[in-house]
């Protein structure tokens, strides 16, 4: 395996990357700036040729996982195939050499883009308002937890409680805190539902919303979502859909239809962008004419057939993003949604659920499902069983690793003991959900016929097992700041 | 359709190993009543072939010029090898390194860019980034106060407006109050400032360069902060500590920036990447992913994300911040740039941006009626003060192909130009700026 860090490839005097000789008088930097301006030593910076910096990215990007190498089922992520029209459209210099604070005739091309794709996710999600600029998720849900708080204020109420399910996303009270709320934690019933008792009894003037992701991250449709909405509406809480799992409904059903007030989407998950090793994201947020004013500004809006940044929203919650969101990944969610169009929604959602359920069909031969209920697009497995037989989900995903696919999930949703969450998404063919349930079943046997097989896994990895526990005691974060 | 794997026929198959007759049979409990039964309005499904036609001619509906636009995005080069190495699937179709032992490369790389924006800046940690400049200002801001439990934050008036509307959104309903420093001229007075301070008074941010290009009194303000005890965030450009003194050097606790200019695209906006980096003191409170270095359980050298009981995953509504997905991909971009530029590169691109704005300003300052707004030195951005609306200046620069700069109107300085030099600008580039300017002064007047 490559070994060396970028630090240990320089050596004083190598160049990397030739700039050109200044064109203009050179003057020396103290005639231009008071040298107390002035750095006393330069930035101790790598000193690499060309060759080698792109020899050791290139060494270090093939140590990666990733969905064009293999099977990458980890659950709530969506991890779908990237198309590569979408790269190759959104590189185009018409859109990446556009400064953000152009004149807005000289860019009416991406305004028109944001405009429409404003209108087809609009559309897709039964919403009548949206914001493209939040860039990723959970952002994107501070945002509408922002315009709920709006929505109270402006009725001259103070409510300060989000209810969130037992089974959502960490995100989901981390941004309900950020947006200045508390939190109360909402149980879910054996089938994976709502608790609709324990929803009541924390119910009261002081909820101001209730935080839903549906498909719930166990994977299961919540289907009391308009008694919920009927219970919401005895206090005036909204009704903010995670919009994480939005794969599994297009077409079968419209989150603003059902009763929701405001949610976000993932264009990274549901719209195929890809995920760059941990970003970037898009998140925008779609909400109905209650919440419509509040949104961030600005917003493209069109008239006469040209393109303008509305600034004019006097009850906007302001703006959560410097510009106008992430560009570049709204040009990839456009290119997604042209090529899939109105007709292909539907097959997504049902492929999607179809490879989910199929999968979880063969794997149940021999391990738990987390709860007995009817899958969407993902499931929760429990390797409960296992863990009594001698190997945790820990164990069995790197025993995963060994046979090239990426593991679900696992430890999340925190309701399922030994959870591994699986998301196979649309994209994937029955070879490979066959493949993998092959491998899930052999390391299921391998746990009693050759258990260190599975608890000393990964073999063929990069790295072995890593110290975690020695990364936070023994912290090393700045090569320059290393002391050994 | 594009990108179903499975035929038809598999399909009916697969329906018939889960046990069901139809699909339908599937999702038998999603009650009618909310179902969509309708057909979408959207456009039919285009091939690869229509969508590159439909796609292509809104990129060419965009015009591009010659920019001096700045303003918190530059048009700096970016190498070759920058898009060539991020292109690579390995690293964008990846995600976030939940199982490190197929990560390496992804951990490694955010480990080194970490370590070179620490050096960059001369603080002590740096997380593997934030969405982009404002919202990880934001997020610096509500770090601050918590840390100091105090609710009175000093805002110099001089930081980037857009950054400044990020962080009221963030800080509108956490019981803080964002107090604007007044400015003298178009840089922090810092003769105002002790009669700003009471003893509810946690945080200070400065923008250094400021919005308007010009370098703030960083001695006097750094000086301030330590007697005040106060916690300084500090804005930098970070092409510009390729020569200047680092957020570090001023003892600043909280140092962030928009990393766009390190190998990014201006894409309209974004994706860009937010640097965020502090002291070692403040790294349990840190938001965002951490890359550490480690062993595996034969001794050799690897990494894994740390410190993550800080993170939403682990502490759910205790977390330090709601962030999820960042902005890797772009913090890879700034990595490579800084390992590719190099120590000697840095400081070439940050020459070059010194003198050609020092060129270009020396020019435009020739044109009778035309100042700079402040006498405080600069880097490589400045606000001009025009004889004329700046408005009628652009609008006749743009039919020769050039954008000379931001509008200051909008800030209530309606004859101010913010221009911007990158190093991609020639020598003729800015002749030509400047003989336009120079025209469009002259025709309005
Ligand atoms: C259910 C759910 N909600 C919210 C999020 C947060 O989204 P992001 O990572 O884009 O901030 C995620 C993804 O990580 C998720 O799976």
């Amino acid at each position: 395996m490559y070994r060396k860090l970028i630090f240990e490839l320089s050596k004083e005097g190598r160049v990397g990357h030739v700039l050109p000789d200044a064109d203009v008088p050179a003057s020396s930097r103290e005639e231009l700036i008071p040298q107390n301006f002035l750095r006393s030593h330069p930035a101790e910076l790598p000193q690499v040729p060309e060759n080698e910096v792109v020899r050791h990215f290139t060494d270090l990007s093939v140590l990666n996982h990733h969905v064009d190498k293999s099977f990458y089922p980890l659950g709530s992520c969506t991890m779908k195939y990237n198309p590569k029209i979408n790269e190759k459209l959104a590189g185009l210099s018409g859109f990446t050499d556009l400064h953000p604070a152009q004149p807005e005739e000289t860019v009416q091309g991406a305004l028109r883009l944001m405009f429409e794709l404003q209108e087809y996710l609009k559309e897709l999600t039964g919403f009548q308002g949206i914001t493209l600029q939040p860039a990723a998720g959970a952002q994107g849900e501070m945002t509408g937890l922002l315009l709920i708080r709006k929505y109270h204020r402006l009725k001259g109420r103070n409510p300060k409680t989000i209810l969130v399910p037992d089974s959502a996303h960490g995100t989901n009270p981390a941004s309900a805190v950020i947006s200045g709320f508390q939190i109360k934690t909402v149980r879910s019933t054996p089938a994976g539902l709502v608790d609709l008792d324990d929803l009541k009894s924390k119910l009261d003037e002081d909820t101001a919303g209730f935080m839903l992701t549906n498909p719930s991250t166990l994977g299961i449709f919540e289907s009391q979502v308009s008694e919920i909405r009927r219970l919401m509406d005895q206090v005036d809480a909204l009704m903010y859909m995670d919009g994480a799992n939005m794969n599994a409904l297009f077409g079968i059903v419209r989150p603003g239809d059902m009763g929701f007030d405001v949610m976000h989407l993932n264009l990274h998950k549901s719209f195929s962008t890809p995920h760059g090793g941990g970003g970037p994201g898009s998140g925008p947020v779609a909400v109905n004419n209650k919440l419509k004013n509040y949104l961030p500004v600005p917003i493209v809006v069109k008239e006469d057939n040209r393109f303008f940044l509305n600034y004019d929203l006097p009850d906007t919650v302001g703006r959560v993003h410097s510009f106008y969101g992430n560009f570049a990944l709204l040009v990839r969610a456009y290119v997604y949604i042209r090529m899939i169009g109105k007709e292909g929604f539907r097959k997504i959602a049902e492929h999607s659920i179809v490879n989910a359920n199929y999968l979880k069909k063969r794997l149940s031969e021999a391990y738990e499902i987390g709860f007995d209920a009817p899958s969407m697009h993902e499931f929760v497995l429990s390797a409960e069983n296992q863990k009594k037989r001698g190997a945790k989900a820990l164990d069995i995903a790197k025993r995963l690793l060994d046979f090239g696919l990426h593991p679900p999930t696992v430890y999340f949703p925190l309701i399922v003991k030994e959870a591994m969450m699986i998301e196979p998404t649309e994209t994937e063919s029955r070879e490979m959900l066959d493949a993998f349930a092959e491998a899930m079943l052999q390391i299921d046997k391998e746990i009693d016929e050759n258990p260190d097989i599975v608890l000393n896994a990964p073999h063929t990895t990069p790295v072995k097992r890593l110290d975690e526990a020695g990364a936070v005691r023994n912290l090393d974060v700045n090569y320059y700041k290393r002391t050994d | 359709m594009a990108y179903l794997s499975n035929s038809d026929k598999d399909f009916a198959e697969m329906l018939h190993t889960i046990g069901v007759d139809r699909f339908e049979d599937l999702i038998e409990n999603i009650p009618r009543e909310i179902r969509f039964s309708g057909a979408f309005n959207l456009p039919e499904a285009e091939s690869e072939l229509g969508v590159s036609n439909v796609v292509g001619e809104l990129a060419d509906e965009n015009r591009t010029f010659v920019s001096f636009l700045g303003g918190g995005a530059y048009d700096h080069y970016v190498p070759a090898v920058v898009n060539a190495l991020i292109s690579r699937p390995e690293f964008y179709t990846s995600y976030t390194p939940y199982q490190p032992e197929v990560s390496q490369g992804n951990l490694q790389a955010m480990y080194e860019f970490q370590s070179m924006v620490c050096e960059l800046t001369g603080m002590d940690v740096t997380n593997a980034s934030m969405y982009e400049g404002g919202s990880a200002l934001a997020e610096a801001v509500l770090l601050g106060a918590q840390q100091t439990r105090k609710n009175k934050i000093l805002f110099a008036s001089t930081i980037n407006r857009r950054y400044r509307e990020v962080v009221e959104t963030y800080t509108a309903n956490m019981g803080f109050q964002l107090i604007t420093m007044p400015r003298a001229g178009f840089t922090v007075n810092t003769g105002e400032l002790e009669s700003l301070y009471d003893d509810q008074t946690g945080v200070f941010v400065v923008q250094h360069p400021n919005y308007f290009g010009f370098l703030e009194d960083m001695e006097a303000i750094s000086a301030f902060c330590r007697d005040k005890n106060l916690i300084l965030i500090e804005v930098y450009d970070p092409i510009s500590l390729g020569i200047l003194k680092t957020p570090g050097d001023y003892a600043a606790h909280i140092a962030i920036a928009e990393g766009q200019s390190l190998g990014n695209a201006q894409n309209f906006g974004g994706p860009y990447v937010g640097l965020f980096s502090a002291t070692e003191k403040l790294v349990r409170k840190m938001p965002g992913r951490l890359s550490g270095m480690t062993v595996d359980s034969e001794g050799r050298r690897g990494f894994v994300l740390t410190l993550q009981t800080r993170e939403q995953h682990i502490r759910r509504e205790k977390a330090t911040s709601n962030i999820c997905t960042n902005s890797g991909l772009m913090a890879l971009a700034a990595g490579i740039y800084l390992a590719l530029l190099g120590k000697q590169g840095l400081q070439k691109v940050a020459d070059l941006c010194l003198q050609k704005a020092h060129y270009l300003a020396d020019r435009l300052c020739a044109i009778e009626g035309v100042s700079l707004a402040s006498n405080a030195p600069y880097f490589k951005e400045f606000t001009l003060k025009l004889p004329v609306p700046a408005k009628s200046v652009i609008d006749y620069a743009m039919k020769k192909g050039l954008l000379p700069g931001i509008d200051l109107s909008g800030e209530g300085y309606p004859d101010h130009l913010l221009v911007a030099v990158t190093e991609k600008r020639t020598r003729q580039e800015l002749d030509a700026l400047a003989e336009t300017v120079g025209e469009a002064v002259r025709l309005v007047r």
